[in-house]
């Protein structure tokens, strides 16, 4: 199984360091034809308006719609929930690859000041609570109906799941703990 | 519990940032420019380096009306620069909201003995170094973000490439020593014993580590880069040269095609004039900024 992360700008190596953790053979990608033989892609945390713009100007959107297309799962951490999304409240213009239904907030848990880690109570993952740590986080503020809300913060959507989509506002790979990376490889398996 | 100001969210914010670039800006326009252009923060000044260089007189924080502005300009974070010691700047640079501090060379010292007690601090630092025990002193003290000091505000590189080389060196010296030579390289390079034992383990530096100091063009972003930088920050570099926009657009490219000389010819193509030089051998000792701090 091979499983990309996209390597525009951001937290790459840790995530890179994740999925080794997990057996997984991860790929930094940054160019088209880096896509092929892909399983999979994570989008890195990161500044989503640099990482949109990255994409955009080396036509990155193609070869990612055509991993979804595929079936492959695609997770997106922080920056990347918000590049998954359709719309970023407040900034209609931001550049976003748009598969997920979802209307973001960014720096929704205010600015780095507030930023925070704490434990999250995630079913989805087992008993043992899951270390979140938000980084100027995001929040999903509005859904479509294909979206399934995984977790809340503050009354906030702060993990969702589209199909072979999946997003989280907090930093998985700064903690070491490998169960949402072992979730997310398992979409792929359940996928038809 | 939420946790504000953990090591790991200082820390991460800094991760969040890497193979970026970095941009001094000095008003809301230019910031706006830099964030369009894909900066991944803009630090906010009152004047870059090489106008505070030309200035001379008491260099300060910003401000804040300055610091203010910018930060209502953009959604990407905003740093700004205290004093070396001057830990009251840091308390108002904290208390405006500012993403990240930079404890920095650039300004006129307050203290000639002590830099600001980091760890104390919610907002996360990012300090300067020339060599490694330099850099983990300025961890020890809770910085969690790097760079190397350069000479700013000269369109020279050569100080830049000069501070990575010596660090980078220093890491690889200390991953291959053994053991119980570590305490005496803890002395002699007057870095905490703790945290130089962290340096062996990791074979790197505990936190990011960006380029800084001299940085003018795309192939100066690339170089640094290619030297082992994360990142890269651009102060005179940018607003100083003749196509601002065109120039902030190639460094961000670079920093990313840093590996690519093809892409890199082509990123380098069409920019105007860069921002005029300076030989660092010119300047007279009290001029240059990195002999600030220890």
């Amino acid at each position: 199984m091979k499983i990309g992360v996209l390597a525009l700008q951001g937290a790459v190596s840790e995530h890179l360091d994740m999925l080794k953790a997990c057996g997984v053979e991860g790929v930094g990608v940054r160019a088209p034809e880096e896509f092929a033989g892909l399983e999979g892609l994570i989008i890195p945390g990161g500044e989503s308006t640099t990482i949109g713009r990255l994409i955009e100007k080396r036509g990155l959107k193609g070869p990612i719609a055509e991993l979804w297309d595929k079936g492959m799962p695609i997770m997106g951490t922080c920056a990347g929930l918000v590049l998954l999304g359709r719309e970023v409240a407040g900034c209609p213009g931001q550049q976003l690859l748009g598969h997920m239904d979802t209307v973001v907030v960014r720096n929704g848990f205010g600015r780095q000041r507030e930023s925070f880690e704490t434990d999250m109570a995630m079913p989805f993952l087992g008993k043992a609570p899951f270390r979140g740590v938000f980084i100027r986080a995001p929040y999903i503020a509005r859904f479509g109906e294909g979206v399934e809300v995984l977790g809340s913060m503050e009354g906030r959507v702060i993990a969702a799941r589209q199909g072979r989509g999946l997003a989280v506002a907090f930093h998985p790979e700064l903690t070491g703990d490998l169960r949402l990376h072992q979730y997310f490889l398992s979409m792929g398996k359940n996928l038809p | 519990m939420a946790e504000k100001g953990t090591l790991r969210v200082k820390k991460g914010m800094a991760q969040m940032q890497k193979g970026g670039v970095i941009m001094d800006v000095t008003n809301p326009e230019q910031a706006k420019i830099a964030e369009a252009a894909g900066a991944v923060a803009v630090m906010a000044l009152e004047r870059v380096p090489a106008d505070i260089r030309a200035a001379g007189g008491v260099a300060r924080m910003a401000d804040p009306d300055v610091i203010l502005g910018i930060m209502e300009a953009v959604t990407v974070p905003v740093m700004a620069k205290a004093r070396i010691g001057h830990f009251v700047e840091a308390q108002i640079l904290e208390a405006l909201g500012v993403d990240y501090i930079d404890e920095s060379e650039v300004l006129t010292p307050a203290d000639e003995t002590f830099h600001i007690q980091k760890d104390k601090f919610t907002v996360p630092f990012v300090c300067g170094a020339r060599d490694l025990g330099e850099a983990l002193r300025r961890v020890g003290e809770g910085a969690a973000m790097l760079r190397t000091k350069g000479e700013p505000g000269t369109g020279n590189v050569v100080e830049a490439v000069r501070h990575m080389r010596m660090m980078m060196g220093q890491i690889r010296k200390v991953a291959a020593m053994s053991a119980d030579e570590l305490m005496a390289e803890a002395k002699n390079i007057g870095a905490p014993y703790e945290l130089l034992k962290e340096v062996k383990e990791k074979g790197a530096l505990p936190v990011v580590n960006f380029a800084a100091g001299g940085i003018a063009t795309p192939a100066d972003a690339a170089l640094m880069m290619q030297l082992g930088a994360d990142g890269v920050f651009v102060g005179s570099g940018i607003f100083k040269s003749k196509d601002p926009e065109a120039r902030a657009k190639a460094i961000v490219e670079a920093t990313l095609n840093y590996d690519n000389p093809e892409a890199l010819a082509k990123i380098s193509r069409g920019l105007g004039e860069a921002m005029p030089g300076l030989e660092i051998s010119s300047l007279k000792e009290a001029d240059r900024m990195q002999v600030r701090g220890w």
